[in-house]
């Protein structure tokens, strides 16, 4: 069993370190105040490969693998952990399931320009009534002729308003419950469909979050991803594949959150020594870095499972469950480390803590993370 | 337009730890990256292909690990790379690396442009690039801060302390760049891949015919007596203001600030 990275996987990560510490670092204290996503730097970070990193060539890609793509989101969370979400809403909730469930022409048309980092994706599944409970879905698509009409909404969508492209999630049949949902991909600009308010949010500030709104959405045909009543398995399968996208973005949250600990700790100096002489600070960072170093071995563990063609559902929950947790104690301790400077807005432990929060919520909350998992293991 | 950049691969520190006994650079345990002011002249290269055309070959000579350094610099976007490393090229100083350099860019073929970052980080000489272009017959342009080309003729901002030299040569000419010139690209995912799978060609010494007295420890005869870290000197002031009058009032004041009067 082998813990190193691949060479491709090693350049992949320097690609995204690089161009993190370079070019996103320096503002992300600023985008976090003004609630501010920037699309410029999302294309400036599209436009290295970092969005095509696991798709083939063919469709825009990089031939790489699930891993590498991992490392990426874990290096742009270190810096951004709001650019970081838009990059995995993008790729895995947005251009996977396009890339699993599409046809050939809705990959050419849809999966490409957003491997290739032209166009940008976001996810709808969530709805005001609707949240864990997907089969509460009050948005519908009925069939009419050559095309469904869709009406209904959807809430806390990330990269809502920015994205060109959209997964949406609505009942074809009710009767069916979950078997009755069925998925679709959208173009920002049909008419019909609109975006809501913009939430205004505790962390991850610089990723855009707002409601989508269809009202009579002529959907045609050839906009349905997968089959009808597909749409269920579809979006617990993409919510498998994000989990992993969340866990790395946990795992930079955390990384960025230590690494400030400890830099801190050897800095500050009282009582005529550097705080980390003391063991009750050394001790905290002890536990700190093992929470990290745990939630990275599982989050690529899931990633490699999923690179291997092997079930990753469980594992995947579980990294994201471990992995988020951790974070927001981490984070936490963090500000604690730092103490009164922890608590103001000068530093970016405060930042850090209230970016981990989210972690632990999208995607399935913790708690549906262990009703995952609960169900595997008791299968 | 065939370029030629040369990269070297430097530790990853600026302030580098030097060997107390042996006067020479501790390598161990420091990552390795691509000189940064090289970086800026590959970006210049591709920046004059993406203009007129051409081809980027950038040439390194090092232990074998050096070919991370050229393939970052494929990553690029560079055409083509060439690693030139033996045993026997161990040792060696500028005269003997501006040697090696100059006799395998011959071997590569027609050349229009050396690129050459001003100095590289670790040893500071400034020397390779123009021993190269005395080598090889070509006239040298160093720090330069603009390129522009003209047909064959090559038009250079030349940096100062106090402004800029305009020079012009006709092609080919060897130069050397510094850091306000360009800013490097980051490489992508695609051209790392890419990059990654590149078979990058190794010269010995036996393949670009060397003169053996030539190279390595027998060609270098500098001897370094001590290394050491000079101390920084800081930057006067220029008083400049309208009057002479004013000039003089604003010097007492400063004077006057720092308690020297």
């Amino acid at each position: 069993m082998s813990f190193e990275l691949t060479e491709d996987q090693k350049m992949m990560q320097k690609i995204a370190r690089d161009f993190a510490e370079k070019e996103v670092a320096h503002g992300a204290e600023e985008r976090d105040e003004h609630e501010s996503f920037s699309r410029p730097l999302y294309d400036a970070m599209a436009g290295l490969g970092l969005t095509g990193i696991c798709f083939p060539e063919q469709y825009g890609g990089a031939d790489g693998d699930v891993l590498s793509y991992i490392l990426a989101i874990e290096e742009i969370s270190k810096a951004d952990a709001g650019l970081g979400i838009a990059l995995s809403a993008t790729v895995s909730l947005c251009a996977w399931p396009i890339f699993a469930y599409g046809t050939e022409e809705q990959k050419q048309k849809y999966l490409k320009p957003l491997a290739e980092g032209e166009k940008m994706g976001a996810f709808g599944l969530t709805e005001p009534n609707a949240g864990t409970d997907a089969s509460g879905q009050q948005t519908v698509a009925v069939l009419n002729g050559d095309h469904y009409v869709m009406n209904g909404s959807k809430i806390f969508i990330t990269n809502a308003g920015e994205a060109e492209t959209y997964i949406v999630f609505a009942m074809t049949d009710k009767s069916r419950g979950v078997r009755g949902i069925s998925a679709f991909i959208l173009e920002k600009g049909m008419p019909g469909f609109t975006f809501g308010k913009k939430e205004h949010k505790m962390g991850i500030r610089s990723s855009q979050t707002m409601e989508l709104i269809f009202q009579d959405v002529k959907v045609p045909l050839n906009q349905m991803l997968g089959k009808e009543g597909e749409g269920f398995k579809i979006a617990m399968t993409t919510l498998d594949g994000g989990r992993i996208g969340v866990a790395a973005q946990s795992l930079g949250i955390a990384t960025a959150a230590l690494d400030f600990a400890i830099k801190y700790s050897k800095e500050r100096v009282q009582f005529g020594k550097p705080i980390s002489a003391n063991q009750a600070i050394s001790f905290m960072l002890a536990d700190m870095a093992t929470k990290v170093e745990a939630s990275r071995l599982l989050t690529y563990q899931a990633a490699a499972l999923k690179d291997a063609h092997k079930p990753y559902s469980k594992e995947a929950a579980m990294a994201k469950l471990f992995a988020s947790d951790s974070a927001m104690e981490v984070a936490t301790d963090a500000v604690q480390v730092l103490g009164g400077y922890g608590y103001s807005r000068e530093y970016p432990c405060e930042r850090y803590m209230r970016d981990a929060k989210i972690c632990q919520i999208y995607e399935g909350t913790n708690q549906a993370q262990r009703m995952v998992i609960g169900g595997a293991v008791l299968r | 337009m065939e370029i030629v950049v040369c990269v070297k691969q430097v530790p990853d520190t600026t302030e580098v730890k030097i060997d107390p006994v042996k006067n020479t650079l501790i390598r161990e345990g420091v990552p390795s990256i691509v000189n940064p002011f090289d970086k800026i002249a590959v970006e210049v290269a591709l920046q004059l292909r993406e203009k007129h055309g051409g081809k980027v070959k950038v040439i390194s000579m090092g232990p074998p690990q050096a070919a991370d350094a050229l393939k970052e610099c494929l990553a690029m976007g560079a055409d083509e790379a060439i690693l030139v490393s033996d045993r026997a090229f161990g040792g060696a100083d500028t005269l003997a690396t501006a040697y090696a350099l100059s006799t395998s860019i011959e071997k590569m073929g027609p050349v229009d442009l050396i690129i050459c970052g001003k100095q590289a980080i670790d040893g500071d000489t400034a020397q390779v690039g123009p021993g190269i272009a005395e080598n090889l017959g070509m006239p040298q342009i160093t720090y330069a801060a603009k390129i522009e080309i003209n047909g064959d003729m090559i038009k250079v901002d030349r940096e100062h302390d106090d402004g800029y030299e305009i020079m012009e040569a006709k092609l080919p000419v060897m130069v050397t760049v510094v850091k306000s010139i360009a800013e490097p690209r980051f490489p992508t995912v695609k051209g790392t891949m890419k990059a990654n799978r590149t078979q990058i060609p190794v010269w010995t010494a036996a393949d670009i015919a060397a003169d053996e007295k030539r190279i390595g420890m027998p060609g270098s005869p500098t001897q370094v007596r001590r290394i050491f870290t000079p101390t920084q000197r800081s930057q006067g002031q220029l008083i400049q203001e309208e009057t002479a009058q004013q000039s003089v009032a604003k010097l007492m004041q400063l004077l006057g600030d720092a308690k020297v009067i």
